[in-house]
């Protein structure tokens, strides 16, 4: 056994939601903190079973590739949540929606005149030779001029309490469901703190985004028919894909039901084919339409490309905008805003090395230890190296790939990402968290207070993708 | 709707149906078990059992003798027997999976709920310690499905093919298993059709147990008490399970919910679906239990009935379910 160490690990260095410097509890947790010091550890443990029961009762649980036979797990929930004050999340509201709106903005000029790239801003290489780069949708005209309808951004709060985008989420975000699923959680395990405090509501998300599919319809028609497509009951996400469809009243799914003639889209129902308007898409480009992209893909229609280049579909998100999340495109989002809004950036980027640039490559390999090297189109948490924790052999063998091939790859420097009460084996203690507010696009922008907030349930660990034994807290933004 | 979605459904609703029948079955041949009878009695009777379903022959590929541990062994836990408590009740909860989003929330959980419970109690042995708690508890889960079904879903096509799914797996459960219980009548009497003769059966206690059993298993008995305050006969018992539409598991009340469910959902190709599930709830209503066992005899005539139900589900999967092209 190990003394306790003296050096402050990076969990007791990093900022603490709850909790100042002195200890002391931070103004918006207090009538949380008070609530929580006068809960018995039973009944705190009892609200936890009752917790885990209950979503395994709802089925709120997802499958992981590699798992067999289609093991369902459950996303730990965790009881403690994230608060954020008022003030806070208006100022991160007016930063995510400015965000989503240049990035918008840089899609759709991407897919017209490229005038970013013509002021020399946007480097031609970095859109045209990007794999998520879809020539198909150059000159194809979408309904608003919206491409991403539904973003997810991640936001970290880091060293002394700032915060930063980690990334932008444009293609399927995912999550929102568990946003929903633990806030009706907490209602139900902690509902005296509901009359206590003002907490924001967020019931409403499935209203907001029927509406706004609805309002990016092709063509203008009172009542246009909205679908969910989802790859199946297998996907790991397919949970949230029948919540969503069943939320907002409308049918899900999959490619096989639907089909294309004459540039419209069908779904065949017990009466025959039936139009369809708006697809709110959770299949990936790739697997959408076998005669454009994969045609081994089982999961999508054939011809949907095309009914959307006759404008006779609405795609959401549209396809193509995996170029504008890509890590190595994250870099230019300020620019982005500066040169399309005119504004000064509200949310800071975390200042990012390519590895494609020589210069930043040397500076990434000399300093592997204290960074975190992602893949450029890497996601869910796979393919990525936490340099403080990875051991030796781990840091040389990611070296090497780097090296092979240095575009792939982008390093920021690890941040020590705030961390939240939560509870553990060995009780309440620090686990950092991030936050995924989720932001939808149609005629105008618009959010829901708060978002998912994501926590990283092993000891010291910074990764809090499910996939990598992430969890999920409840957040709360208080009204005044 | 989508016809896969109401595919979904309407398997969704069969395969729970199935599981309840199972267990059914199940149930009473263990109280048949505890009257004194010879062991060539007992083994028919679960002989008889696999026989309805059709499974002789896989349970005589995998298992030896046919006695009542492998049958029941067989007949839930056998992941590999489609028929199975739990592989009916594991694809019921599948279906109810991937439409959990046309469904309403209490249902998806009652359904989620019983599979999650299922797992449980086969692991902690449940079925071993207490069979007939077991399959006390797969009845009242199905009837507690069917009951949230029809206070709280929406009366719309969606239901309508989930009562499809239910009552032509209920007709096709209850029609195997009076051909079946019949046959073996018929055998053990020494041919001919004594069914016909109406015979009592207070002469012979082993049979009034058997008849009385058949009405046990459908939940009956007291109703063929009150319907016809008397002994139980078989040609009564044909007659109720059969012919009497108010009692809500008789093939003719269900062949009538079937035609009723039909006409809700009817589309530009299900007319000649509609016209046949007519033409067959007329000959039941119509029916008199005495020309069908002068006539035709009863195990003719629950072949032909069998034979014309499964014809009517695969209709409604050409009309409704299959997905069409343009």
């Amino acid at each position: 056994m190990s003394e306790a160490v003296a050096e402050k690990t990076i969990s007791e260095r990093a900022f603490n939601e709850m909790l100042d410097e002195g200890g002391q509890v931070r103004p918006h947790y207090r009538a949380f903190a008070q609530w929580l010091a006068a809960q018995p550890p039973q009944a705190m443990a009892a609200r936890r079973l009752e917790a885990d029961l209950n979503f395994r009762r709802i089925g709120i649980t997802f499958s992981m590739a590699g798992d067999a036979d289609g093991t369902e797990r459950l996303i730990p929930f965790d009881l403690i949540p994230r608060v954020i004050p008022a003030a806070e999340w208006r100022w991160l509201d007016r930063g995510l929606k400015q965000r989503v709106r240049a990035l918008n903005m840089f899609i759709h000029d991407i897919y017209h005149d490229h005038d970013i790239v013509r002021a020399g801003i946007v480097p031609p290489e970095q859109v045209f030779l990007n794999a998520q780069y879809r020539p198909e949708m150059q000159d194809v005209t979408v309904a608003e001029n919206i491409y991403c309808h539904i973003a997810g951004i991640d936001l970290v709060r880091a060293n002394a309490g700032e915060f930063y985008v980690l990334e932008d989420n444009l293609r399927v975000p995912s999550g929102v469901s568990y946003m929903l699923e633990n806030r009706k959680m907490s209602m139900r395990l902690m509902p005296e703190m509901f009359s206590r405090e003002r907490v924001a509501p967020v019931a409403h998300y499935p209203d907001m985004l029927l509406d706004n599919l609805r309002e990016v319809a092709p063509r203008n028609i009172d009542d246009p028919t909205v679908v969910v497509l989802t790859p199946g009951m297998y996907n790991s996400a397919y949970f949230e894909h029948a919540f969503l469809a069943q939320q907002m009243g409308v049918e899900l799914v999959e490619g096989k039901d639907l089909f294309v003639d004459q540039n419209t889209v069908y779904m065949r129902t017990t009466r025959g084919p039936q139009r369809v308007d708006v697809i709110y898409r959770r299949v990936d480009d790739d697997f959408l339409d076998p005669l454009t992209f994969r045609g081994d893909s089982a999961l999508g229609v054939p011809g949907l490309l095309s009914a959307c280049r006759a404008r006779r579909i609405t795609l959401a998100n549209a396809i193509g905008t995996g170029l504008a999340d890509d890590k190595s495109t994250y870099l230019f989002v300020p620019d982005m805003i500066r040169f399309y809004l005119g504004e000064e950036p509200i949310l800071s980027n975390v200042p990012t090395w390519q590895c494609s640039r020589p210069k930043e490559l040397s500076h990434v390999l000399a300093h592997l230890p204290e960074l975190v090297v992602k893949e450029v189109h890497g996601a869910g948490g796979y393919g990525m190296l936490v340099g403080p924790t990875a051991s030796r052999a781990e840091i040389e063998a990611f070296r090497a790939r780097i090296q092979a091939n240095p575009a792939h790859y982008i390093a920021q420097p690890t941040l020590a990402l705030s961390t939240t009460p939560t509870y553990v084996e060995s009780g309440v203690a620090p686990r950092h968290v991030d936050l995924r507010p989720y932001v939808l696009c149609g005629k105008e922008i618009r959010t829901v207070p708060g978002g998912l907030c994501r926590v990283a349930l092993k000891e010291g660990s910074l990764v809090v993708n499910s996939s990598q034994g992430g969890g999920t807290k409840d957040t709360w933004v208080l009204e005044e | 709707m989508l016809s896969r979605t109401a595919d979904h459904l309407f398997w969704m609703c069969r395969y729970i149906e199935r599981a309840e029948n199972t267990a059914r079955m199940l149930h009473v041949n263990t109280q048949l078990a505890l009257l004194p009878r010879d062991a060539a009695v007992h083994r028919q009777s679960w002989q008889a059992m696999l026989r309805l379903f059709e499974l002789e022959d896989d349970f005589a590929a995998r298992y030896n003798d046919p006695e009542p541990q492998a049958v029941i062994h067989f007949m839930v836990r056998d992941a590999d027997n489609p028929s199975s408590i739990y592989a009916c009740l594991r694809a019921c909860r599948e279906n109810a999976r991937a439409v959990r989003g046309s469904l309403t929330t209490e249902l998806w959980e009652t359904i989620n709920l019983t599979w999650l419970t299922l797992l449980r109690d086969l692991d902690e042995g449940v079925l071993e310690r207490n069979p007939e708690q077991f399959f006390e508890w797969i009845k009242r889960r199905a009837h507690l499905v069917r009951g949230v079904t029809e206070n709280t879903m929406l009366v719309d096509e969606a239901l309508h093919f989930m009562r499809l799914g239910s009552q032509l797996e209920r007709a096709d459960n209850m029609a195997r298993m009076l051909d079946v219980r019949f046959h073996e009548h018929e055998a053990l009497a020494g041919g001919g059709a004594p069914a016909a003769q109406g015979k009592a059966l207070d002469a012979d206690a082993g049979e009034f147990y058997r008849w009385s059993a058949i009405l046990s298993c459908v939940s009956a008995l007291e109703v063929y008490r009150k319907v016809y305050r008397d002994v139980v006969t078989p040609s009564r018992v044909a007659e109720l399970l059969v012919l009497n539409t108010t009692l809500p598991s008789s093939l003719v009340a269900l062949v009538r919910g079937v035609r009723e469910s039909l006409a809700r959902v009817a589309n530009d190709r299900s007319a000649e679906t509609e016209r046949q599930a007519g033409l067959l709830l007329a000959e039941l209503e119509y029916g008199r239990i005495e020309d069908i066992l002068r006539g035709p005899g009863l195990h003719r005539f629950l072949t032909n009935f069998l034979a014309r139900i499964n014809h009517l589900g695969t209709r409604i999967g050409s009309d409704f379910l299959l997905p069409l092209s343009a």
